[in-house]
């Protein structure tokens, strides 16, 4: 039997950004909502319970981009050089909230720095991913193996509305994260904004959504033309379900809900992404088999990945399962 | 400031730049990693709460220096995409996977136990602890072992062939990863983390031993990191030495730049200890040399012939003067840490290793020793495969992206300052939670053993000897 090496690994990649998006997007949302909560001992509580696990979730970028290098080589060196400096400014983001995460029990006249190098570098590489995504969407010139468009062509008033989308969706992340990990009034504050940012993800999922089918012909053709357009049906209607289930978690004062949930609407919109860009790896110039390394490649990685990525799940479930319940005060850096 | 700088000179400024900044950490994290096993193994084996007491301290400043590793390597990675994409795409079949081994196999491991081995002694228990922490000491020595496995492929390329696109494909993984350099510089750096973690380590415990804070664990860190000194510093020599035979064998004209051989020597080749590379009259000035050396070491012979950079073509000669002066540096540092293990054995068995406060003051001024060994390393390695990217295949000229000046030079000055003030602050703190070891006498671990946080982080004890300096 002869498998399709390159859709295989597309499938890995995807599911490796997904990972990467819902993970490192809460633990970057806790960050986003820093300014809500002024309380040190809430900040305190707030960098704790996402303090032993935020490494991991940012592996998952590094399992993306690496990743990218090693079986789509062609996809990396033109989507990187396209979006220089949303990258450029992501990676200056995660460094400040990075760093952030030791520094800040390190020091008691600096650590109002790295509060704001904690909120700012979340912020910033939210937004950065936002534009990046956007500037992806809108697509990515390519001639002779090589970017051929100019270096602000990631900027437009589109991506900028999916990078303050991006923001708005890790804030929501964030903010159920926090309704599910703690007690008492930074719980009750969380459900709060929680309950903001459902709206505003929700709004400015719309209006991406809405907008993409007209970016470019191959999406309005994807979304509205026979059968796909099955799922411009199925997948709001989804999105509806989790939107429905978030409010009354909310409401109803659920620990675990909200967050699911939220999970739940994030997976839903990275499909409808994925619905249009397949089977582009780089809409419009790309395909998955454009970009794909040579079959020895390809074959020699997915090896390990298949015995190592669920290897990997189990003991990253294992870390989630001992830091486990609602973080204790007493417990980690204070 | 930057008009006179092509793309391709500001990228590499970059990647310079960015590379030996993040090097410095994995060089500190991974011995860290290995020593923070060994404390908890012998806290574990002896149930002397010394142990466990330097386990904590040195396990804060860790998780100091693996976070400034991370970020810094997340850049690393993205790096090679946004400024050199034409490599990317060319050596991406290649060097890809390897990297994707490293991230499935280390970075998943590392970030995986970390966060039990720093949070979570009381939720696992002690064994289950050891093991998380025996895990990421693993996955630093994995990563360690699939990097330089990429990089020994850059320097001696093997296992390969070109397909139309021009791109390179791998024909025998096996030849691949195991390419004739990969051995030599995997030892040699594994052994460079060791070294350089235990003088820090060292210097750490004669600064203590000398303000007498905390004898008992000042005299333990101490004693152990001299074992290291006085054992790993020969073989390092060593290793080192072969390295460089082996270098002599696949890429000469590095070995020729090292040397500071412009000439070819038909009979016996000197060995120079010092002068200045001149490249324009193609001749070493002031150099003090010591005949025949040079073919003895690298041939074993003294009157064997050696080539020099006059059998090379011009334009495909690295920059002579920089390899001639890092291999100095690196060699001379190499002997002194060497001298100072001979010490501390000679100290040792006369019963002094506790008092000899000349040997503590060496040993604390010796602390950065092994970083400033390990740029040099790098650069000789790095500077000495110039003009290639890989080495004989592909020309550095022709490896960056299609990207322009400005936005090279933009995003370079943003990760200078950056840099500077986010691992100076680090550094800063690091070096603080050195000065804090507290005293012997004090009940420090008010919930017994099992307290997570570990010896009282900063802000808990402003009062500690050494830094009431907050930023
Ligand atoms: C995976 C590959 C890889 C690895 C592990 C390293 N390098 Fe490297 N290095 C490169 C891949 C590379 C490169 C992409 O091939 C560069 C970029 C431009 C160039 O000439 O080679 C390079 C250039 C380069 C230069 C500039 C040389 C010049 O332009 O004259 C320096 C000083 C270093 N590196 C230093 C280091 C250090 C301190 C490392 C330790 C971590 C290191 N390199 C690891
Ligand atoms: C230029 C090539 C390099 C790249 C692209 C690179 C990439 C990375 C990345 C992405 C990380 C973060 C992983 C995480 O999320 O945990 C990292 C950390 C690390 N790297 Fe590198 N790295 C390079 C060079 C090296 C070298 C030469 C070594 C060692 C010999 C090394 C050893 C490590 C180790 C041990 C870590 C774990 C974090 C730490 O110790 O601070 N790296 N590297
Ligand atoms: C006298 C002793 C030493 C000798 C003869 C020696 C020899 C060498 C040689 C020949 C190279 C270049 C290899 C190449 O690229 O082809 C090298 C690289 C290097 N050296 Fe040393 N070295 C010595 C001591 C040290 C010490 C003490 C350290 C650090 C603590 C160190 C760290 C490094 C590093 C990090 C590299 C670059 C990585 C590599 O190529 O392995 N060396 N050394």
């Amino acid at each position: 039997m002869d498998f399709d090496l390159p859709l295989i690994w597309a499938a890995i990649i995807a599911f490796a950004v997904l990972a990467y998006v819902v993970l490192d997007g809460f633990d970057l949302g806790v960050g986003i909502l820093f300014p809500f909560f002024p309380e040190k001992h809430d900040r305190d509580v707030m960098m704790n319970s996402v303090a032993p696990v935020w490494d991991g979730n940012e592996t998952w970028l590094v399992l993306g981009g690496g990743g990218l290098l090693a079986v789509f080589p062609l996809a990396y060196a033109t989507v990187l050089p396209a979006l220089y400096a949303p990258i450029i400014a992501m990676l200056i983001g995660l460094i400040f909230r990075g760093v952030a995460f030791e520094y800040r029990w390190r020091t008691q006249r600096g650590e109002f720095l790295w509060n704001w190098a904690f909120a700012g570098g979340s912020m910033l590489a939210a937004f950065a991913q936002g534009l990046a995504l956007g500037a992806l969407v809108q697509g990515i010139p390519v001639e002779n193996r090589a970017y051929a468009g100019g270096w602000w062509d990631w900027l437009t008033p589109f991506s900028i509305v999916t990078g303050l989308a991006i923001m708005v969706g890790y804030s929501l992340l964030g903010a159920t994260w926090l309704v599910m990990k703690t007690r008492g009034e930074l719980a009750e504050r969380a459900r709060g904004v929680a309950l903001r940012s459902a709206l505003a993800t929700i709004a400015a999922m719309g209006i991406v959504s809405l907008w993409t089918p007209f970016l470019e012909p191959v999406y309005l053709q994807r979304w509205f033309g026979w059968p796909t357009a099955i799922f411009s049906i199925v997948v709001p209607l989804l999105v509806l379900g989790c939107l429905y289930l978030l409010l009354k978690g909310i409401r109803d004062r659920h620990d675990v809900q909200p967050f699911i949930a939220a999970l739940g609407l994030f997976v839903l919109g990275y499909i409808g992404i994925g619905i249009s860009f397949y089977p582009y790896m780089v809409p419009p110039s790309l395909t998955i088999w454009d970009a794909a390394a040579p079959d020895e490649s390809l074959a020699f990685l997915l090896v390990g990945a298949l015995v190592l990525i669920p290897m990997i799940l189990a003991y990253t479930a294992y870390a989630y399962w001992v830091f486990r319940g609602k973080v204790d005060p007493e417990e980690g850096y204070h | 400031m930057f008009e006179s700088f092509d793309a391709t000179v500001l990228a590499r400024i970059q990647f310079a730049f960015t590379v030996s900044f993040h090097i410095i950490f994995p060089a500190f994290s991974i011995g860290l990693a290995s020593y923070l096993a060994v404390l908890e193994a012998l806290w574990l084996w002896k149930k002397d709460e010394v142990y466990l007491e330097l386990f904590n301290f040195w396990k804060t400043i860790f998780a100091v220096a693996f976070g400034m590793g991370v970020v810094s390597g997340i850049v690393m990675s993205y790096q090679f995409g946004t400024n050199w994409s034409v490599f990317s795409d060319k050596a991406g079949p290649v060097i890809g996977p390897l990297m994707g081994y490293e991230v499935l196999t280390a970075f998943f491991l590392e970030a995986g136990f970390l966060g039990v081995m720093l949070f979570g002694l009381n939720r696992v228990g002690p064994k289950l602890h050891f093991f998380a922490t025996a895990m990421v000491a693993l996955g630093t020595l994995i990563s360690a072992t699939w990097i330089l496995a990429v990089n020994s492929w850059m320097q001696t390329p093997a296992g390969f062939s070109v397909n139309e696109a021009g791109q390179f494909i791998p024909d025998d993984w096996w030849a691949v990863i195991f390419n004739p350099s990969f051995p030599y510089r995997l030892v040699h750096m594994v052994l460079a983390a060791y070294l350089t973690t235990a003088f820090v380590v060292g210097a750490c415990g004669a600064w203590h031993l000398l303000r007498k804070t905390a004898p008992r664990r000042a005299r333990t860190m101490f004693s152990m990191a001299m074992w290291m000194a006085a054992i790993v510093a020969p073989i390092q020599i060593f290793a080192g030495d072969q390295h460089g035979l082996n270098t002599l064998e696949h890429q000469p004209a590095k070995v020729m730049a090292m040397e500071g051989h412009y000439q070819s020597h038909p009979d016996g080749a000197p060995l120079i200890l010092f002068g200045i590379p001149n490249s324009a009259e193609k001749r070493i000035d002031y150099a003090l040399e010591i005949p025949k050396l040079s073919s003895l070491i690298l041939k074993h012979s003294l009157d064997a012939p050696l080539a020099g950079l006059d059998t090379i073509p011009e334009e495909r000669h690295p920059p002579v003067a920089i390899v001639f002066w890092s291999f100095r540096v690196m060699v001379a540092i190499g002997f002194a840490m060497l001298g100072l293990g001979l010490w501390s054995l000679w100290c040792r068995v006369r019963g002094t290793l506790d008092s000899n406060a000349a040997l503590h003051r060496t040993a604390a001024l010796m602390g950065p020793a092994g970083f400033v060994a390990v740029l040099a390393g790098w650069i000789t390695t790095e500077v000495g495969r110039q003009p290639y990217t890989i080495y004989g295949h592909l020309l550095t000229a022709d490896s960056i992206s299609p990207i322009e000046a400005p936005a090279v030079a933009a995003s370079l000055v943003a990760f200078i300052i950056v840099y500077f003030l986010v691992f100076g602050a680090g550094t800063f703190y690091i070096l603080r939670l050195m000065a804090r070891l507290p005293r012997d006498t004090m009940p420090e671990l008010d919930e017994g053993p099992l307290r997570t946080a570990g010896v009282t982080p900063g802000p808990a004890s402003p009062k500690a000897p050494g830094g009431q300096h907050g930023l």
